[in-house]
């Protein structure tokens, strides 16, 4: 499947690569940059040159390890080239206009792409609380026939046992169920979903009804893997991420990295399914829901040197 | 109860920590008789394998007594003496089933961690990281045995806690070291490594029917002890090994390597040494891996080079062009010990395997510390570190 934000990632990597390709000679042979840029005359010009050119290898390492939205930083210092330039042109005359009039038009057509990609990186999702649709995908294979998998997860009660965000559903019976999700501080967020699809061993899909504050669809897939294997468990969730303060709920509920989300909830599934159970690491607060799981850790000294409670 | 934690690389202190309850019906608490420091734990120790954290209970090879079930686990009784196998398995999933428990599909919880270095997750195991589940280590007062149905395994009491305790890691781990070689009547195996693991390794190769075993290494004490089993040893440091192989196998090579060094190497070559050290050190790889570069280029052609030293993530300067025109096949894994177990206990009571000479310095758990500075800097004679809480 084509990835945008694969794209976008390139294109950022590549501009930060440029910005690295475009500082080294800015420092090492100032003075032919000078000469290009037709303000060899000034006495002051290598100094701006070598300055932009240190910029340049700050933005080259920002896109590079950093993350896409650094991708600005560029836009900022190109609004600054263009008025350095601009002030260049208006004092001089004659070949080095020209070879000012074609540095600038050169750094307008940077401008360009990096304004570009900047924009591009507006669009970006990973469930940051940037409108549009959403869409993750994960799969899992789980030793068990695809029927009993199947009549596990069509029994949406079920849900909350290996999925972190959700804190219960509740099945009406005529196809509709209200879902309960734990939302900051403690709080929770419901909506209503109606049953899409059903296919006994196959598939099942689901739609949040019109109105719903979290808007998502889902599907699962069940299909037997090659050799007997047990069950090829495919799931794809689409999310409506609202703008505004909506946005950001739903942004809060899908985590900081969504598709590895739907992967762990997925692995617990599998778990559930294979051994029983959501698999504990010690440490672990009361409770045995999925919650849980991102605050485990090994027993941990105490701060007062306490005695053995117990034995 | 009491427990030996990591704090800082290179420092870890025994400490008052909440006792482990149980967190499932298939669940056992197990009070600690012994456990040991493992090679392995040196990584933690100084801080290479990622994801430890200050006041994580370290130790993954420990035996002792159930003094807890859960309600689901009826092949145990409290009061059994068990042996722990420190990979967690599920004995559910399809490797378990095949018998490949350390790479149990289901026992880590943080598999999605592991994922992100490996690709894949392994198993969970105790006191090893949170990258491989962040359960609670062995070298304490009590543990929690999550899959206690299928891990543990009782041990007749007529032998003695250091007879059995190896069967957690070590031994079998030297054994699937000789294992996943192949061996047949008349093969030579090098060895790389002559610590607790290699040791075990080179009676393992001899049982499989090895003619001769290499054991290479540079601390006297250990190339002492595979001495007296047998094997050839040889200092690294007074000679050039792939030479001094050449010359012990009429120029073919050993037909198999094992490689039971990891992620630490030491190399008399400074240059190189200096090179790994340095890019280990700045993070751009984590491996300084000399030892298995010199496996594969030792090896005989056709040969098999079998990793049981533990790496965490990426090396550099990998001999590939060797491997491949040279028809090497490279097997490695962290040791699927459950598999293991009945026969190698079977091999210790019948006499076949030595487990008990290798134990150099026995300890009570309060001096855990000192025991890791002393199995670290290979100090005193140090060959393994067995330790006893409450002692």
């Amino acid at each position: 499947m084509q990835n945008p934000e694969r794209t976008t990632d390139r294109l950022v990597r590549a501009l930060g690569v440029a910005s690295a390709g475009l500082g080294v000679p800015m420092l090492v042979r100032t003075d032919a940059v000078a000469r290009f840029a037709g303000v060899d005359d000034d006495a002051g010009a290598p100094l701006v040159i070598q300055a932009v050119g240190a910029r340049e290898l700050v933005h080259a390492a920002l896109l590079l390890l950093g993350p896409h939205r650094t991708v600005w930083t560029r836009v900022a210092g190109d609004a600054m080239d263009l008025a350095v330039l601009g002030r260049a042109l208006a004092d001089r005359k004659g070949e080095r206009r020209a070879r000012a009039t074609a540095a600038t038009a050169a750094v307008a057509a940077i401008t360009a792409a990096d304004v570009w990609v900047a924009s591009r990186t507006l669009r970006e999702q990973h469930g940051r609380g940037r409108p549009g649709p959403l869409q993750l995908h994960a799969s899992v294979t789980v030793q068990q026939e695809p029927q009993e998998v199947y009549r596990f997860w069509r029994d949406f009660e079920n849900l909350p046992t290996f999925m972190l965000h959700l804190r219960s559903v509740t099945e009406h019976g005529d196809g509709r169920s209200r879902w309960e999700a734990n939302a900051p501080l403690r709080r929770s967020v419901s909506w209503d979903a109606e049953l899409t699809g059903d296919e006994p061993g196959r598939r099942i899909s689901w739609k949040s009804l019109p109105g719903s504050r979290v808007a998502n669809a889902g599907t699962v897939h069940f299909a037997p893997a090659p050799g007997d294997r047990g069950t090829e468990v495919k799931v794809v969730l689409h999310y409506d991420v609202p703008g505004g303060r909506a946005g950001r709920l739903v942004a809060k509920l899908l985590g900081e990295e969504p598709e590895q989300q739907v992967r762990d909830d997925l692995r617990r599934f599998k778990q559930v399914m294979e051994t029983g159970r959501v698999v504990r690491s010690d440490g672990l607060p009361s409770g045995a829901d999925a919650r849980h799981q991102v605050a485990q850790r090994p027993a941990q000294p105490v701060k007062s040197e306490r005695a053995s409670n117990h034995r | 109860m009491r427990a030996l934690c990591w704090e800082a690389p290179a420092k870890v202190g025994v400490h008052t920590v909440p006792d482990p309850t149980l967190l499932d019906s298939r669940d056992a608490i197990v009070k600690v008789t012994s456990t040991a420091i493992c090679g392995s734990d040196l990584h933690l120790y100084d801080g290479y394998v990622p994801s430890v954290e200050p006041g994580d209970v370290l130790g993954h090879e420990f035996m002792g007594e159930v003094v807890e079930l859960g309600s689901e686990v009826t092949n145990l009784r409290v009061g059994d003496r068990v042996v722990v196998p420190f990979p967690i398995a599920c004995g559910q999933c399809r490797s378990c089933k095949r018998g490949l428990t350390s790479i149990c599909e289901n026992s880590n919880p943080n598999a999605g961690l592991a994922e992100k270095i490996m690709g894949h997750s392994p198993c969970g195991i105790f006191g090893y990281s949170h990258m491989t589940g962040g359960y609670a280590g062995g070298q304490a007062e009590y543990v929690r045995v999550p899959f206690a149905d299928v891990g543990p395994l009782p041990v007749p009491d007529d032998m003695t806690d250091e007879q059995v305790l190896f069967l957690t890691d070590i031994l079998p781990t030297g054994y699937m070291g000789a294992d996943l070689c192949g061996i047949e009547p008349g093969d030579v195996v090098a060895v790389w490594g002559a610590g607790p693991v290699g040791y075990f390794a080179i009676q393992s190769a001899y049982l499989l029917g090895a003619s001769k075993v290499i054991a290479i290494d540079r601390i006297p004490e250990r190339l002492k002890l595979v001495e007296k089993l047998g094997a050839h040893a040889v200092d690294y440091e007074q000679t050039t090994v792939l030479e001094e192989l050449r010359e012990l196998t009429g120029g073919r090579g050993p037909d198999h390597c094992i490689e039971a060094v990891g992620m630490e190497a030491h190399t008399d070559i400074t240059a190189i040494h200096v090179y790994d050290k340095a890019k280990q050190l700045t993070k751009s790889q984590t491996e300084r891996p000399q030892a298995v570069r010199e496996a594969v280029l030792s090896v005989a052609n056709g040969g098999t080079v079998s990793i049981t030293g533990v790496y965490g993530g990426f090396m550099d300067k990998f001999p590939i062009g060797s491997v491949m025109n040279r028809s090497v096949t490279i097997k490695a894994g962290q040791c699927h010990v459950h598999r293991y177990l009945r026969p190698l206990l079977e091999h210790i009571r019948r006499g076949d395997i030595d487990t008990t000479s290798v134990i150099s310095h026995r300890l009570p758990l309060e001096e855990a510390p000192k025991g890791y500075d002393l199995f670290k800097k290979k100090k005193d004679g140090c060959t393994k570190v067995v330790l006893t809480p409450g002692g």
